[in-house]
């Protein structure tokens, strides 16, 4: 087991997007460090792993997750300043499927397996 | 870019009409898999001789296009086709096409001169001479405005889309801006990005252009169950199609895309575009699009990239024909267990010690360096793949067939 970083990463695309990506897995309650453009820390809300997104400022429901500087998905409910912004929160604008996958496997959860 | 990319300068190979290469090669081309044993012994060891060939015995305007275009490629002197002898694809028609573009160009047929061991004597010969009538092609000063740089990704992992595209897209705004052409593909892997990708049209009939183009994207992912997102991909912590399509499309930049040009086509000016390499519908249906990056690669160079770049994550140790390949990870790892075959590390952006701006910089001197001479790494090993397959694609003309 490796010691977890003191301040693991987030790497930020574009300035005006408003989710990272991790660059290492974090802990619930770190301050981890954005890469990539002039914005310091963001407090985490909960653990979030590597690859995956955290919200850089609070994102209402029903507006744009902005991710290369481009629309990438709508907020499916308001989301909080350091949460990780994925399936549960997040919607395609042009697949409706991907909202019903299962969130950690990624699985779609209607395709019978008879 | 807020570094301004420098001018560089430097000799390139000014070809009869009028276009400029960045090597002076001579082509071997073979016109069916029988003759391909024969094509590669004639060019083993003769280190400025290229190989390329289409495996199939029937006729397919598709390739035929490709080669022809290949042939003629700026970076290309002189052409040797070699056959066996009752294919439909004609090695004569080929070496005329290439004549017609004011360069050397030798053929023949296996059956008529013997087998393997006279054939490749002759080929040896041939390549001699050809070698010789391209030794006193004028050279002339070249600068950003003389390239045009493809640019395709596989092997990716989550770097490519953070780092390894940006970095590239940022490359090809400076390039365009300074008057190049740059061309970028994958419109399979730009599913979900209609208006985004419309809103880059440099004008209204381009904007037609493009909604057809991604249309027809569309039908074919729908038609061949070609999905490109999967669980593994969710699980990994992308969200959305449009979230793994961005990272694709980060490759080609900011700049208005003037236009989109199919296989073999050249850009017929300057600036951003988009290649075409979906398969139009036909009687047999789709049939596949890329089915590797070599043909990805192969597209790029026959639309007339003098060099193309090839990002990867998890690393690649492919190269190309004709036109070097310049491979960039944003991966530092795969970067150093792999320093052999990749030219370029935009990992440095990940670890905070350079901005994408700067990054991008760095890979337009590289760039500079490759257009002057220097080899790239997948060059200095000897990687020559290519890939020629059967494909339909609609064509404007059949003036340039080479069927007997």
């Amino acid at each position: 087991m490796s010691t977890p970083k003191i301040h693991p990463e987030c790497f930020q695309i574009e300035t005006i997007d408003n989710v990272a990506t991790l660059l290492q897995d974090a802990e619930s309650g770190v301050a981890i460090d954005i890469r990539g453009t002039k914005q310091k820390t963001v407090a985490v809300a909960e653990d979030i792993k590597a690859g995956h997104k955290v919200a850089l400022c609070p994102i209402p429901e029903g507006t744009f997750i902005v991710k290369y500087g481009f629309p990438m998905g709508a907020a499916t409910r308001d989301i909080a300043q350091g949460e990780w912004v994925h399936l549960h929160n997040c919607r395609s604008l042009h697949d409706e499927g991907s909202s019903s996958l299962d969130l950690k496997s990624g699985a779609r959860n209607e395709t019978p397996y008879v | 870019m807020r570094r301004p990319m420098s001018e560089p300068m430097w000799s390139g190979y000014l070809r009869q009409d009028g276009r400029k290469g960045i090597r002076n090669l001579i082509l071997v081309v073979y016109t069916v898999q029988c003759a391909q044993f024969v094509a590669h012994e004639v060019a083993k060891d003769e280190p400025d001789a290229h190989v390329i060939g289409f495996p199939g015995c029937y006729d397919n305007e598709y390739a035929i296009r490709l080669m022809l275009a290949l042939a003629r490629h700026p970076n290309i002197g002189a052409v040797l086709a070699i056959g066996l002898g009752c294919e439909y694809t004609q090695p004569a028609r080929i070496a005329e096409v290439v004549r017609g573009a004011g360069r050397p160009a030798e053929s023949f047929f296996i059956q008529e001169r013997g087998g393997t061991t006279s054939s490749v004597a002759l080929g040896k010969q041939i390549l001699n001479d050809l070698r010789e009538s391209i030794a006193s092609v004028p050279r002339v000063p070249m600068g950003w405005s003389d390239l045009t740089v493809g640019c395709e990704c596989g092997g990716s992992d989550g770097t490519s889309g953070l780092v390894g595209n940006p970095t590239v897209g940022r490359f090809f705004d400076s390039l365009v801006d300074h008057g190049g052409t740059a061309i970028f593909e994958e419109t399979v892997e730009m599913i979900g990005l209609r208006d985004v990708l419309l809103n880059r049209s440099a004008n209204p009939t381009v904007r037609e252009t493009l909604e057809k183009t991604y249309d027809k994207a569309e039908r074919y992912c729908r038609s061949v169950r070609q999905y490109s997102i999967s669980p593994g991909n969710f699980a990994g912590g992308l969200t959305t199609i449009e979230e793994k399509s961005l990272g694709a499309f980060a490759k080609s930049g900011t700049r208005p895309i003037q236009g989109v040009i199919r296989v073999a086509e050249r850009p017929p000016h300057a600036g951003l575009w988009l290649l075409d390499s979906v398969p139009d519908e036909t009687f047999m249906q789709f049939g596949y699009t890329n089915p590797n990056d070599t043909e990805g690669i192969m597209d790029l160079i026959s639309a007339g990239s003098q060099i193309v770049l090839f990002v990867t994550g998890r690393g690649s140790v492919i190269g190309s024909p004709i036109a070097p390949l310049i491979k960039i990870t944003g991966n530092t790892k795969t970067f150093n267990k792999m320093r052999d075959d990749i030219d370029f590390n935009a990992g440095t952006v990940l670890e905070g010690a350079d901005t994408l701006d700067q990054a991008a910089f760095s890979l337009s001197r590289l760039v500079a360096q490759v257009a002057g001479g220097e080899r790239s790494k997948p060059e200095a090993l000897g990687h020559r793949e290519y890939f020629v397959m059967y494909k339909h694609q609609d064509t404007p003309s059949l003036e340039e067939g080479c069927r007997a």
